[in-house]
């Protein structure tokens, strides 16, 4: 038998189901190969034993002739979702202990389906950054490394050790989250599929909060048709979420018809950003003639805010987050530095327990909600915000879905950017805009850059257009065909 | 705008977060550096635009005011740093 670990999500469920293997093998297959890979840092906590148990039940369910949708499939899982009985760090120093007594809607819906936790992966402090560098728990490596050098590259982020994870075929499929780009951007940097859904199509209860309005959890997997299970097995209304949308989410996989005739695609205009490396604009257009080639209009767009994503983003993520923030306050959960008094255990508690970066965000956000610069900042921002979601309703008003290049470059060498907080942040300038506006989203592996890392192009959609967006992926996907995976120069590299 | 260390200071006083004298020069620089690159959304003109509140909808669902958790005062203190007889622990507030 192939080994069980390079199995798609959908091959693994079909396999559990019609019992060509067992859950339990299929959860010990991925439980040797994250314990193979701990040089990758891809998991802050590895849970065999629930793992173990959760498949023994999945077997018992094929068994009795009653399988659910995910009947044991293995999942790795951001470490921002609470687990009932799983440490859950949100990488922080702050909530380095914390284990949550309840469990998050997303998870609890992948369990529901029969979902078998394997761990719970690393990312950017409360899922604050682009690198995977500003985990308290150490950086990921990329499992890729370019051609001829053995030079680590970062993962993308924040949601990095989900990607790292999946790509090292760690497990079949993650679940992130992106707030601005943080399924997206991790996905192209590794060569996987991640998709950010409409806003309110999963439940944010029980997700470590960072910036309210913009959170999504989301699927990260191999192919498109994996990450169409996935989102239909975390997706739902949720009362507990009152942003969460009472619309049933349709079963996804089943839109998934290779099929986009007549389909009008936009190529945004403003996204041909000066600077960008050529041969990301030779793959955007290499992606247009692949859809013309299968049937699909190509029609110029004009997305006139773009510019202003970003910065209107660095308001309202940084302001959503110094309140978000607020609660770690050291007395009821999390570290505690013992002080005199209240506000030096306060003060000095958030001092030590947050990194350099959510302290830098913690400060913007405070800024730009202080009484005389609230309109200036924040308001300013959020009207911008209307004005960029405006955008897209216009050019919605004329094509299915956008195209659009993921990031603007391949994965970086670790610290290249880490003294330039700007420099970082615009590597989400391509998949923020989206996410101010609540669309959903698809970073899809495209090819492959000259020194053979690898690259993605996104795909935007309108709100509850997720069928569209999984079907033009998918034609996509196909198209480009990239079979290349990285090289597994990790197993037994670490400890 | 160039925040100053005071403004620093001050920010980092409302946020709770205690920032040492030697960080402030350093973090007034860095913040008045992104301040000033998301300056740039004055260009955008933003008359009678609304603020966006809400991406997908217009108005937050109701539901009953009733009770529907509750009564679990060992999962709430279960993750606290300090706790006694059923309460959270904290300095001494009141001379």
């Amino acid at each position: 038998m192939a080994d069980l670990t390079d199995l798609t999500l959908a091959e693994a469920r079909d396999g559990v189901r019609g019992r060509t293997f067992s859950a339990v093998e299929l959860a010990q297959a991925h439980i040797d190969a994250i314990e193979d890979a701990r040089g990758l840092n891809a998991f802050i906590t590895e849970t065999p034993e629930r793992a173990l148990s959760m498949a023994a039940d999945s077997d018992a369910r094929v068994a009795a002739g009653d399988p659910r949708p995910m009947e044991g499939v293995p999942i790795a899982v951001k470490d921002l979702f609470c687990t009932n009985g799983v440490r859950t760090t949100a990488g922080s120093h702050i909530l380095e202990n914390f284990t949550p007594p309840y469990e998050s809607t997303v998870t609890q819906n992948m369990w529901d389906a029969g979902g078998v936790l394997l761990g719970k992966t690393n990312l950017d402090e409360f899922a604050m950054g682009s690198s995977n560098e500003n985990s308290f728990f150490g950086q990921v490596e990329n499992p890729w490394r370019a051609d001829g050098d053995g030079q680590s590259r970062v993962p993308g982020g924040s949601s990095g050790g989900s990607a790292a994870a999946v790509a090292a075929c760690l497990a079949p499929g993650a679940i992130g989250t992106d707030t601005g780009g943080s399924i997206r951007q991790p996905a192209a940097f590794s060569g996987i599929v991640g998709m950010k859904p409409t806003y309110g199509r999963c439940s944010r209860w029980g997700a470590v909060a960072f910036a309210s309005s913009l959170d999504q959890a989301g699927p990260m997997t191999r192919t498109v048709q994996d990450a169409a299970i996935l989102l239909g097995a975390m997706a739902g209304f949720d009362a507990k979420d009152s942003t969460s949308v009472d619309i049933a989410a349709p079963k996804f996989e089943s839109f998934l018809t290779g099929e986009v005739k007549g389909l009008k695609v936009g190529i945004p205009d403003e996204y041909r950003l000066d600077g960008m490396p050529e041969e990301i604009e030779a793959l955007w257009n290499q992606g247009s003639e692949w859809l013309r080639d299968a049937g699909a209009e190509i029609v110029p767009v004009s997305l006139p805010m773009t510019q202003y994503a970003l910065p209107a983003y660095y308001i309202v993520a940084p302001a959503e987050a110094s309140s978000n923030l607020a609660r770690y306050d050291g007395i009821r959960y999390g570290l505690r530095e013992d002080a005199a008094d209240l506000t030096d255990l306060y003060e000095t508690t958030r001092a030590t327990g947050f990194g350099d970066e959510v302290q830098r965000r913690i400060l913007i956000g405070t800024y730009a909600l202080s009484a005389g610069y609230y309109d200036a900042y924040y308001l300013k921002a959020q009207r911008v915000r209307t004005r960029i979601a405006e955008d897209f309703r216009k050019a919605f008003e004329s094509v299915d879905v956008l195209l659009t290049p993921t990031a603007p470059s391949e994965a970086f060498v670790p610290g290249s950017k880490s003294n330039d907080p700007i420099a970082m942040y615009l590597n989400d300038v391509f998949t923020v805009p989206a996410s101010l506006a609540g669309l959903p989203a698809i970073s899809v592996p495209a090819g492959l850059a000259a020194n053979g890392l690898p690259l993605g192009l996104q795909i935007v959609a309108k709100p509850f257009d997720e069928q569209t967006l999984f079907r033009t992926a998918q034609v996509l996907e196909k198209a480009a065909g990239v079979t290349e995976r990285p090289l597994p120069w990790w197993k037994g590299a670490g400890s | 705008m160039a925040l100053d260390k005071a403004t620093v200071a001050k920010i980092a006083k409302l946020a709770r977060l205690r920032v040492t004298e030697d960080r402030l020069e350093g973090l007034a620089t860095e913040l008045s550096n992104i301040l000033s690159w998301i300056e740039q959304l004055e260009k955008v003109d933003t008359d009678g635009v609304a603020p966006m509140t809400s991406v997908v909808m217009a108005s937050l669902r109701q539901r009953e005011d009733a009770i529907t958790d509750g009564g679990k005062p060992d999962d709430i203190l279960a993750n606290a740093p300090s706790t006694a007889a059923g309460f959270f622990m904290v300095p001494k507030v009141v001379e």
